[in-house]
């Protein structure tokens, strides 16, 4: 089953639906990376809201998934974790590991503005450097 | 319904184990917020099927008066150090951990009976 992955603006949109599985979860990894590089990509929002039940293999699916696409310079949000995948995954002594949560995708969108927009980066565009 | 035997064969498996799991805990009378412990420790054991031991079988049912069990049983390479995979793994996200411990966390009692290469036997309860 493939995630797709929605471009919008310098931004991509990726809504993970059902539980994946270990091929899923690497062809998902793979084709994220790739529209990152292609797209030159400055975030990347996840929504999990329709995942309600997250065990510790999604959950490092996707702080993997998100550690890869920071390595590559995008910065990452994730939307929509439900109330009880958050009691389950404290319960577990899990957590999304450096990864900002916001409830919904608009805040996602929102949130990845500000931060891109902190790190005066627009998109290849050198002329914010200092030097 | 009170036993229901299913088998994990492939990773499709796993997703209806959880939703047939969460079902049940409804039915049995468990809050909202414990079917979905209940689903989750369900989720970490028959993904631990599937990854350790290539398929087996997971058993959810009702435990006494007041009571849900999850059981698994495999026939796969078993666990050769029980308190070794009991504490590795949640400390870090990224490490290849079994879940098991989140499985102790999420559930009321864990037993795990493994006679390496022969068969791995564990069983979760979590009371009303």
């Amino acid at each position: 089953m493939k995630v797709p992955i929605i471009r919008l603006g310098k931004v991509l949109l990726v809504s993970i639906q059902v539980d994946l599985t270990d091929a899923a979860a690497l062809q998902f990894q793979e084709d994220l990376i790739n529209r990152i590089s292609e797209t030159e990509a400055l975030g990347v929002a996840i929504d999990i809201t329709s995942l309600d039940v997250v065990d510790s293999y999604m959950a490092r699916v996707i702080n993997d998934t998100a550690s890869m696409a920071r390595l590559l310079g995008a910065e990452v949000v994730i939307s929509g974790v439900q109330p009880f995948v958050a009691l389950a995954l404290v319960e577990m002594g899990r957590e999304l590991i450096n990864v900002d949560c916001v409830f919904n995708l608009e805040q996602a969108l929102k949130k990845l503005e500000v931060s891109i927009a902190a790190r005066g980066d627009r998109g290849g565009n050198r002329d914010t450097y200092e030097w | 319904m009170s036993v229901l035997h299913l088998s994990i064969r492939n990773e499709s498996d796993i997703s209806e184990a959880v939703r047939q799991s969460r079902a049940m805990a409804g039915r049995l009378g468990f809050s909202t917020t414990s079917a979905y412990y209940i689903a989750t420790a369900a989720s970490e054991l028959a993904a631990n099927l599937w990854i350790h031991a290539g398929g087996g079988m997971i058993t959810l049912q009702r435990h006494g008066a007041r009571g849900m069990e999850l059981m698994t049983v495999d026939n796969g390479p078993g666990i050769a150090d029980i308190d070794k995979a009991l504490e590795e793994g949640f400390s870090t996200a990224n490490g290849l951990g079994c879940g098991l411990p989140g499985v102790k966390r999420l559930m009321d009692e864990l037993d795990i009976a493994s006679y390496p290469g022969v068969r791995t036997e564990i069983k979760a309860r979590k009371w009303l």
